[in-house]
């Protein structure tokens, strides 16, 4: 924001008044600083600091029981060979974690972008009782994940749950399923509550980038004739196609620091066990501050990894067009 | 808001003496656990004139002490008297004040000797013990009645009736009908009900008292190759997500023939709403094989005081007065909760509410305890490592002999890092 401007700036003055642009560019850098100083204070208050220190505790064996007794360990709790490889990174069960994590991030937020923008579609056509109808869509993201994620425990119950009520009046099955039980389909079941709840918000996304579009394309494939599949793929999903990347990494990450869907349908189960859920058990459970920190540290590293590389793989839609 | 805060807390340390004091416990909320706590806690407020918040806790023992484990290492005052397992003292000791200290010396007479010293670390007596828990094995008396069956004195004389009242049952109409309903979910529950299989077939309890690890052992794989048979055939499907209540609702919505749980679920069965009303019995688990044993697994609960509460010495009466052979026998009556006091087990009216009382005495006094002791602090990661094997080999995910395999390479990796 801060370049932009002063690009501009320096672009409009005249090469006789070099000097002059020069100081209104200076004193511009400077309010941006200045404006800027309360922000980067409150971030590395609020987020340098805890990783810091996130970071120096991955590197100690602090236990949660006694925290001031902590002594370095190096890169012991990452990686040690003690006969045999010791460490996060030796663990199968951090691996399975990882996986989980990133197959529940695909497969969701996939699902979400495709139903989202289907959502969106029809709310976006005229229809009697359309807000009535977009109101009721943003229920699922209005209610807090710990009560959808208790509800569909219920609903998914295998003895009294409605869902095996309804796949059974249907004929589809005849034994009810053991939806969080069954390691094969706990997974999925996190996955349908996930995107049921998310749905909404990438569908509201949508939806405003939507109601933005210039109505002149659509003309001119009307009178051309244009079959409406046609338009949706030639001119609208390249119009909306900025928004809805800005949707999927609102929702990937999210999704790749997954805790409390998991946690409150399936607890501990290695099944579903995400990487979050992993160095919670650690820390918590364990009380292993200095391990669970390591696979924090991993946790935000991945994070990191993959958002830098879904930034630097579509700039060009995220960025603008420069 | 920070100086409210602060001139509240000036005004209370000012006024404290002065004015009646209030205290926090927390209570379980399995069963009709937290409206006794509730009604006991009440009656020392009467006589006291102190108020007491009760607050409820996580059904699932290990997020309860999740939860506490947050609580103590943030050094809060929050909550003063605290129900905590009968594995967790060693723990959580350090956060707990030594009773002692404020109750008389006779405070523990008359007390389960065994359980006194399982609350006491080091020398000091962290907890007051509440009330002591065994498993024991609930069956249909009308059902096994019906199709003529005893109640099983072994695993296999289990499998074989459940199997059989199941199919007759369902053949009859009765579509629901399971064997066996026990608690499957991967939680510390499961590794009660595992480590009794496995001490009933004479497996041992997966690190001995050395602290060497004995899991892996052709015993402890018959018994739990037993087990991996009923999930899907005489256990429903979802009981590898059950918890106590979970069981209890399908037993006592009439849908099981057998329940594995703890003595609590005898008076709710016993209520006048339930479908199973007079229709239940209560026996011991049954034996690994016929050279077996029962083995019922200890639990129990205690009262503890938190160093870090502002009034404990009132926090120590009040646990003194709920653990109290009064306040005991009360529970006893109303919520078949086990008394601590061996006394308990020869009074009228408590053998009259629950008989089994005095059936399964020795059961109560001779149940198997999980390793906590020897593996201490890092027992959570013992248990959930145990737990974590056998819901993978109920689940039908690995085999009884690979899942111990791995299992007792995961806990010589824990045992590396210190036990």
């Amino acid at each position: 924001m801060a370049s932009h401007d002063t690009a501009v700036a320096g672009n409009t003055s005249r090469p006789s008044g070099r000097e002059r642009g020069t100081r209104v560019r200076r004193r511009r850098v400077r309010a941006a600083w200045i404006f800027l100083t309360p922000m980067l204070i409150g971030l590395l208050l609020v987020a340098g600091w805890p990783l810091m220190r996130t970071f120096w505790f991955s590197m100690t064996d602090a236990s949660l029981s006694q925290m001031g007794g902590a002594s370095f360990i190096g890169l012991e709790n990452y990686l040690v060979y003690d006969d045999g490889w010791y460490g996060v990174l030796a663990d199968s069960l951090w691996w399975n974690s990882v996986w989980n994590t990133l197959y529940f991030t695909v497969v969701s937020v996939g699902c979400e972008t495709v139903l989202g923008i289907i959502v969106a579609l029809v709310l976006n056509a005229n229809f009697r009782g359309r807000t009535l109808v977009r109101a009721a869509m943003l229920i699922p993201w209005a209610i807090p994940t710990i009560v959808s994620a208790k509800m569909w425990a219920w609903m998914l119950n295998d003895q009294f749950g409605i869902i095996n009520h309804i796949l059974i009046s249907l004929g589809l099955i005849d034994m009810p399923l053991a939806w969080t039980a069954n390691a094969d389909l706990s997974m999925w079941a996190v996955i349908i509550v996930d995107v049921w709840k998310a749905t909404p918000f990438v569908a509201l996304l949508v939806l405003a980038a939507l109601q933005m579009l210039p109505s002149d394309c659509y003309e001119a494939a009307r009178v051309d004739g244009i079959h409406p599949v046609r338009v949706f793929f030639k001119v609208t999903l390249p119009l909306i196609t900025p928004a809805l990347l800005v949707a999927v990494i609102f929702r990937a990450l999210d999704a790749l620091r997954v805790f409390d869907v998991i946690y409150v349908l399936t607890s501990n189960a290695s099944s579903t066990m995400t990487m979050s859920v992993y160095a919670r058990q650690q820390l918590v459970e364990f009380q292993d501050v200095g391990y669970g920190s390591a696979a924090s540290t991993l946790l935000f590293l991945i994070i990191a990894l993959i958002t830098v590389a879904y930034l630097y793989l579509g700039r060009r839609q995220l960025g603008g067009d420069s | 808001m920070k100086l409210k805060v602060l001139a509240a807390g000036v005004m209370m340390a000012v006024a404290g003496p002065a004015m009646a004091a209030e205290l926090t416990i927390s209570c379980g909320a399995v069963g009709a656990e937290l409206q006794l706590c509730k009604e006991g806690v009440q009656q020392w407020e009467a006589k006291t004139g102190n108020t007491v918040n009760v607050v409820s806790t996580p059904n699932s023992s290990t997020e309860r002490l999740s939860l506490y484990q947050q609580i103590l290492n943030a050094q809060s005052s929050d909550i003063d008297v605290m129900q905590i397992d009968i594995v967790w003292p060693g723990m959580l000791g350090s956060h707990l004040v030594d009773l002692r200290k404020y109750l008389p010396k006779n405070a523990t007479d008359g007390f389960f000797d065994t359980l006194i010293d399982s609350n006491t670390v080091d020398g000091r007596l962290v907890a007051m013990p509440w009330f002591t828990d065994a498993g024991v094995l609930y069956y249909r008396k009308d059902l096994l009645e019906k199709y003529d069956a005893e109640v099983p004195e072994t695993w296999t004389a289990l499998t074989d009736t459940a199997t059989r009242i199941q199919q007759a049952e369902r053949d009859g109409g009765k579509g629901g009908m399971w064997g066996y309903v026990f608690q499957g979910s991967a939680y510390e529950g499961l590794t009660v009900n595992a480590l009794e299989w496995i001490a009933s077939f004479g497996g041992g309890t997966i690190v001995d008292d050395e602290g060497e690890v004995t899991v892996n052992n052709p015993q402890a794989a018959k018994a739990l190759t037993l087990a991996s048979t009923w999930v899907n055939t005489i256990s429903p499907p979802g009981v590898l997500n059950y918890t106590e209540e979970e069981a209890r609702g399908v037993f006592q919505s009439g849908n099981a023939v057998f329940m594995r749980n703890w003595p609590y679920a005898w008076s709710l069965a016993q209520a006048d709403a339930s479908d199973i009303k007079d229709k239940v019995g209560v026996t011991q688990l049954p034996k690994g094989g016929n050279d077996g044993q029962h083995a019922a697994g200890l639990g129990g609960w205690n009262l503890a005081v938190s160093r870090y509460s502002d009034h404990p010495e009132l926090a120590a009466q009040l646990v003194a007065f709920l653990t109290s052979p009064e306040e005991q026998k009360r529970r006893a009556l109303e919520g078949a909760y086990n008394p601590t006091i061996a006394a308990l087990y020869k009074d009228q009216d408590v053998l009259k509410a629950a008989p089994f009382f005095g059936t399964l005495y020795t059961t109560f006094t001779s149940a198997v305890a999980r390793p906590s002791a020897v593996t201490r602090d890092k027992y959570p990661r013992v248990s959930n490592a145990f737990f974590n094997t056998v819901h993978k080999v109920l689940s039908g995910q690995t085999t009884a002999e690979q899942g111990l395999e791995a299992l007792e390479g995961d806990l010589d990796r824990v045992k590396r890092r210190r036990w």
